[in-house]
């Protein structure tokens, strides 16, 4: 009776777990499309393996221990009064520190080598693209080629980005599903995360971070090219009749709006971004003297 | 199941007959009470701690408005110093005075306590009232609001320490010293001796450190 | 003259939320009225609502934190629900404004209002009795805590009909909770419902703190306490080093709202990372303050039902303590993706892990002790069974977000979501459901049914892997948290399934109301008329069921570990039962105060939410002056005469003798 309804709750178990696993291929995390991404898809498999060497045991012994030692079974050894076993201790203290200890030092080098911060080895010159998250779109800043864009972002395969990323509004989180690492978006500072695409392609991306009504429509495209087609792209944005000045514009943009269709702006302010940081350090009635510690935006990373 | 336990209310009124047959068995309940105070007052420095990390982050968060360099006046506040420690003293003579039973003397100290005190508060809320009138008010910046706050904190509680001596005041006058008054002249010792200590930390991290 | 407060608060156009007010009014039209019909007022406020006692405390915690379970669960499903619906462009049946107030309140509400009282209820109902004590050492404040809790809930169901609750997530993260993205009172609801509530919480971890160390019984020496009482005092030392960094931080962000000052604002040099920081300092040790009262539920029915020592007791103990101070040495992991450096995350997910060790080892314990033991099924050890696969799966995924590497792609994702509530259901919600089954007969003097536990177990089971597998997998695909609505349809089947899982945990939930009623239907035939319904070994199995109000008309004596039960193997169980002479017992009264101070604190914060500042004075005022007049009232306690404790006494050894014609045994034969 008691064996029959586990057989039930096991059947049951793997019934609907296996298809779940069996989705997963071909998902943002696990086929990643950068080197980035590519790396942590490798380490989340590699912490799964390692803890599956305790969690295998553990819920074996759970079944076995339970079938074997119920009460209606005689045949089963019971020993009420044992409680204590030297070599079981040294066993569970010591095999969940091991593991620990290979995982400590797993996390001690993937937490340098995945740093967000650390710009990406490459031969390849890096682009910088500047991300400001707003209520309740994306704000995409070329410094370079001096356009800006909403809700679409642009570059090629193959080059490392720095994406910099800072908030006009409340705290979001910049992610690109398919490529890696996310990082959080907070007014007054200057973030940054290097990402890398290594196969062309439109990717979604998003903020992972709750931020207000609009929030579920918060997502933008993120369109990996080839170079040419890139500064195709780019002469495309330049064709629109739209500019993004700072205070004026930029102001407009930054009201609420929800569902914001893709915008181009083919004229910016030089120092946009900065401007938009900048702009949360002021004094009363918009005075904008700086604070004691100097003029630069504080990165997330100095202010911890 | 009624029958098994007795109402309260039956109890009582049957224990009213026995008031006064009992032995005592006291398990040191005023021990008790006092140690359940030192533990209160370590959840009180978890709040202190809480609110001296946030001024530890925020004091450089002037906006362009002033920094401890500018509105700090260290005589002024050595002056609120020497009256919360000097209240910390009167407040120890009134604790000796419990435990040799001179209720007169005791309510003596207790009051010099009280008026120490009542300066100490009356200089902050001059010292606080004196800056936002200047337009340097919590509102002003993260590093005022920090300020307001950790000291204003320490001031309200400061204030409670004062409307519980007046109360000790009136109950050592009407029950006299008993097991009820003495733990609680006790545990209001501890909770005057720890806000001098807090203020020691405040003038050093805040006034000192702000102006060097 | 009514601050922000108009008829326009009431949310009259809302549909969804009157239909929820209306069957809540009813509800209550229903239950004051048949109080009044069957004149139990009186009854009720002398034996409950002024009572002291830490067993009708704990019972009345339980409760409250049922009922709330009812609404955090109707939260659930509608999340569920919406999600299931809004794929590709659809909407779904709750925008934005609605959806975003129930993920908040289902957090809120299954945190603070459900999870917490069921731990700090069982906590109440049984350590003094295990450490046998005749209550807390500081009863009224016991009762306060109660008073303060119950404000919390009724502020947070207020929102409900008088204007609307945040929008925040149920942390309330600055800037979005700063007056200026969320001027409307939902916030200030927030603020004040655990604000208050957090004062009782606080004072709860002193007093329990306080009774552990100073009133165990004669022979009692710390390591001589049972397993549930340990990671009760462990759970109280958290309680009391993080609630007061809670306590501070709502202050803060009440003095940003109420005077415009500058903390967490985004500008004027206000600082959003310090609020992160400090909420998650609280927030980490809080859920270890839910899991831990939990662990120790389940060593007590491993050990109890395998009819076995717990294995490794002090190993136990010690791995209690690890996790105790390592658990504020972890938070950053909350927030690995803010962009600390590479050397701040690493050094927090390496503690984060080191966590796992201590846990493991107590895994490994309860697994020892099933070991070579002799099991009963019953739902107490199902529910154990299922906490030790469940929570071993949440464990690892938590390992797995420790490592800021992987992090990076899973925070704010579906798997954060699935992993917190893998160890939060798996932990502690089957803790609590052991915990009440366990122990509801020394409560209430009979049995729960069993038949409709096991389906109620079996219910939550499998609706669990089916509510919460899919999510795992949907967070590879890139779908995070608090998504209203989605783009992708190609994520709508596994939210459907997701839906379907939140189903059967409702039914599993049904279940256990069905087994409340049967319970109490069939009550004459599942009498505890012993007090030890499951031979079990700790002291409040010494007691009649339920214990009399004074608990022990001789304080016990203990010369070890499961003193209780060795005495039963030496003497047998009736050389147990009390005997005379027997003495006065000291005992405190019931208290007006206690619950006067609650309920002004009730009206004091509503009157703070919606700045009726007249009547927030007031109120204050009122709970100023409910306090003095404690302070100054000398007839708090009182003598029950040795009569009276002989005559109930004596009561519970003639139903003792009679013991094998009342107890009917309609459920589980539990000796020999």
């Amino acid at each position: 009776m008691r064996r029959k309804s586990f057989t039930r709750a096991i059947n049951t178990l793997l019934l609907i777990t296996l298809p779940l696993l069996l989705a997963g291929c071909g998902s943002a995390l696990l086929d990643s499309k950068g080197q980035i991404g590519q790396e942590q898809t490798r380490l989340i498999l590699t912490v799964f393996g390692l803890m599956m060497i305790v969690v295998i045991p553990v819920i074996g012994m759970t079944f076995w221990f339970a079938i074997r030692y119920r009460r209606s079974n005689k045949n089963a050894v019971y020993q009420p009064e044992w409680a204590h076993s030297n070599a079981i201790e040294v066993a569970i203290w010591l095999i969940p520190c091991l593991i620990i200890a290979v995982l400590a030092t797993l996390t001690w080098k993937t937490s340098h080598s995945l740093d967000p911060h650390k710009p990406i080895e490459s031969d390849v010159a890096p682009m910088e693209i500047q991300v400001v998250s707003l209520d309740w779109k994306w704000l995409f800043i070329y410094p370079e080629q001096g356009i800006a864009t909403v809700n679409e972002v642009a570059f090629p395969k193959d080059v490392p980005v720095r994406f910099r990323v800072t908030s006009g509004s409340v705290m979001n989180s910049f992610f690109i599903p398919h490529l890696g690492s996310q990082i959080y978006a907070m007014a007054g500072m200057d973030n940054d995360v290097h990402l890398i695409a290594n196969e062309k392609g439109v990717y979604p991306g998003r903020s992972t971070n709750y931020s207000g009504s609009g929030f579920a429509g918060m997502t933008f495209d993120a369109h990996v090219t080839s170079e040419e087609a890139f500064d195709d792209w780019v002469e495309n944005v330049r064709e629109s009749a739209d500019s993004l000045t700072f205070p004026k514009e930029y102001e407009a943009l930054a009201l609420p709006t929800r569902d914001v269709p893709v915008k181009y702006f083919s004229e910016i302010s030089p120092r946009l971004y900065e401007d938009i940081i900048q702009s949360f350090h002021t004094g009363r009635d918009g005075d904008t003297s700086p604070n004691s510690h100097g003029d630069a935006p504080m990165s997330a990373e100095a202010a911890e | 199941m009624a029958t098994q336990t007795m109402t309260n209310q039956h109890a009582q009124t049957a224990a009213a007959e026995h008031e006064h047959d009992h032995h005592a068995d006291h398990h040191d309940t005023g021990g008790t009470t006092v140690f359940g105070f030192w533990v209160y007052l370590m959840s009180d420095l978890v709040i202190f701690g809480s609110l001296f990390a946030t001024y530890a982050v925020l004091a450089g968060g002037t906006a362009g408005g002033p920094s401890g360099q500018d509105i700090f006046e260290l005589p002024f506040v050595l002056v609120e110093t020497f009256l919360l420690l000097f209240s910390s003293f009167t407040y120890g003579m009134a604790v000796l005075a419990m435990n040799t039973n001179k209720v007169g003397q005791l309510k003596a100290w207790l009051g010099i306590t009280f008026l120490l005190g009542a300066a100490f508060v009356g200089m902050e809320l001059y010292e606080f009232q004196h800056l936002i009138a200047e337009g340097f008010g919590p509102d002003r910046s993260a590093f005022l609001t920090a300020f307001f706050t950790l000291v204003g904190t320490h001031g309200l509680h400061v204030t409670f320490g004062l409307i519980w001596i007046l109360v000790m005041f009136l109950q050592v006058s009407t029950k006299g010293l008993n097991a009820m008054t003495r733990p609680r002249i006790m545990c209001l010792s501890l909770f005057w001796h720890f806000l001098d200590i807090v203020w020691i930390c405040v003038f050093s991290f805040v006034y000192l450190m702000g102006v060097l | 003259m009514f601050g922000k407060l108009s008829l326009e608060s009431i949310p009259i156009h809302e549909p969804i939320i009157m239909g929820a007010v209306a069957a809540i009014a009813l509800a209550a039209v229903l239950l004051l009225g048949g109080i009044t019909y069957f004149k139990k007022w009186q009854y009720l406020w002398s034996e409950w609502i002024t009572s002291v006692d830490h067993k009708k405390l704990g019972i009345m915690y339980f409760i409250v934190a049922l009922v709330m379970l009812v609404r955090g669960f109707s939260d659930a499903i509608m999340m569920r629900s919406q999600q299931a619906l809004a794929a590709g462009g659809s909407s779904g049946y709750l925008p934005p404004e609605h959806f975003d107030q129930i993920f908040t309140a289902h957090g809120v509400i299954m945190i603070f209002f459900v999870a917490m009282p069921m731990v700090i209820g069982l906590m109440n109902l049984v350590v003094p009795l295990q450490i046998g004590a005749r209550d807390v050492a500081f009863p009224f404040l016991n009762n306060l805590s109660f008073w303060l809790f119950v404000a919390g809930v009724v502020l947070v169901n207020l929102s409900l009909f008088i204007g609307e609750f945040a929008k925040t997530g149920w942390l309330a993260y600055a800037p979005l909770s700063e007056l200026k993205y969320s001027p409307d009172v939902g916030v200030d609801y927030w603020i004040w419902a655990l604000q208050i509530s957090g004062i009782g919480t606080t004072l709860t971890g002193i007093n329990f703190f306080v009774t552990i160390l100073k009133l165990r019984t004669k022979g009692m020496t710390m390591f001589r306490m049972p397993i549930f009482t340990w990671t009760s005092l462990c759970a109280n030392v958290l309680i009391i080093a993080s609630f007061p960094i809670l306590t501070a931080t709502i202050a803060m962000l009440t003095l940003d709202r109420y005077f415009g000052m500058h903390f967490f604002t985004n500008d004027f040099g206000g600082n959003m990372m310090l609020y992160v920081n400090l909420i998650w300092a609280w927030g980490h040790p809080e859920v270890y303050i839910l899991i831990l009262p939990a662990f120790g539920v389940f060593s007590e029915v491993t050990s109890t039902f395998s009819r076995k020592r717990l294995f490794g007791y002090t190993t136990m103990v010690w791995a209690t303590v690890c996790i105790t101070v390592l658990s504020f040495m972890v938070w950053l992991h909350h927030f690995f993706t803010m962009g600390a450096g590479a050397n701040v995350n690493a050094f927090f997910g390496i503690m984060t892990m080191i966590i796992a060790i201590p846990t493991g080892v107590k895994i490994f314990n309860w697994l020892f002790t099933m070991f070579r033991g002799s099991i009963q099924f019953t739902s107490p050890v199902l529910w154990t069974l299922g906490f030790i696969v469940t929570f071993t799966l949440g464990g690892m995924t938590g390992v797995m977000l420790a490592i800021p590497g992987a992090d990076f792609v899973l925070h704010n994702s579906l798997f954060v979501i699935a992993h917190f509530h893998n160890v939060i259901i798996g932990g502690v919600v089957f803790g609590m459901m052991a915990g009440l089954t366990y122990w509801f007969p020394k409560a209430f003097g009979f049995t729960l049914n069993e038949k409709w536990g096991k389906r109620s177990f079996w219910c939550w089971i499998i609706g669990f892997y089916m509510a919460f597998m899919p999510l795992y997998a949907l967070s590879f695909f890139g779908a995070v948290r608090r998504m209203q609505s989605y783009a992708d349809t190609s994520w709508q089947p596994l939210m459907i399934l997701a839906w379907v899982g939140a189903v059967i945990i409702l039914l599993g939930i049904a279940c256990t109301i069905i087994q409340l009623y049967v319970s109490i239907r069939d009550r004459k035939q599942n009498l505890d008329v012993t007090g030890d319904p499951w031979d079990a070994r700790t002291f409040e199995w010494s007691t009649a069921s339920p214990a009399p109000f004074y608990n022990f008309a001789h304080l016990p004596e203990t010369t070890g570990i499961d003193s209780f039960w060795e005495a039963k193997q030496k003497n047998g169980a009736e050389a147990l039962l009390s005997q005379g002479p027997y003495e006065d017992i000291h005992m405190p009264k019931n208290t007006v105060a206690g619950p006067v101070i609650g309920i002004l604190s009730i009206v004091l914060g509503f009157a703070l939410i919606w700045h009726i500042w007249w009547l927030a004075a007031l109120s204050g005022a009122g709970m100023f002056v409910a306090f003095l007049m404690r302070v100054f009232n000398d007839d708090i306690d009182y003598y029950v005469p040795a009569a009276e404790v002989e005559r109930i006494e004596r009561e519970h050894r003639e139903r003792w003798a009679r013991r094998d014609e009342l107890e009917h045994t309609n459920r589980l034969e539990v000796r020999a």
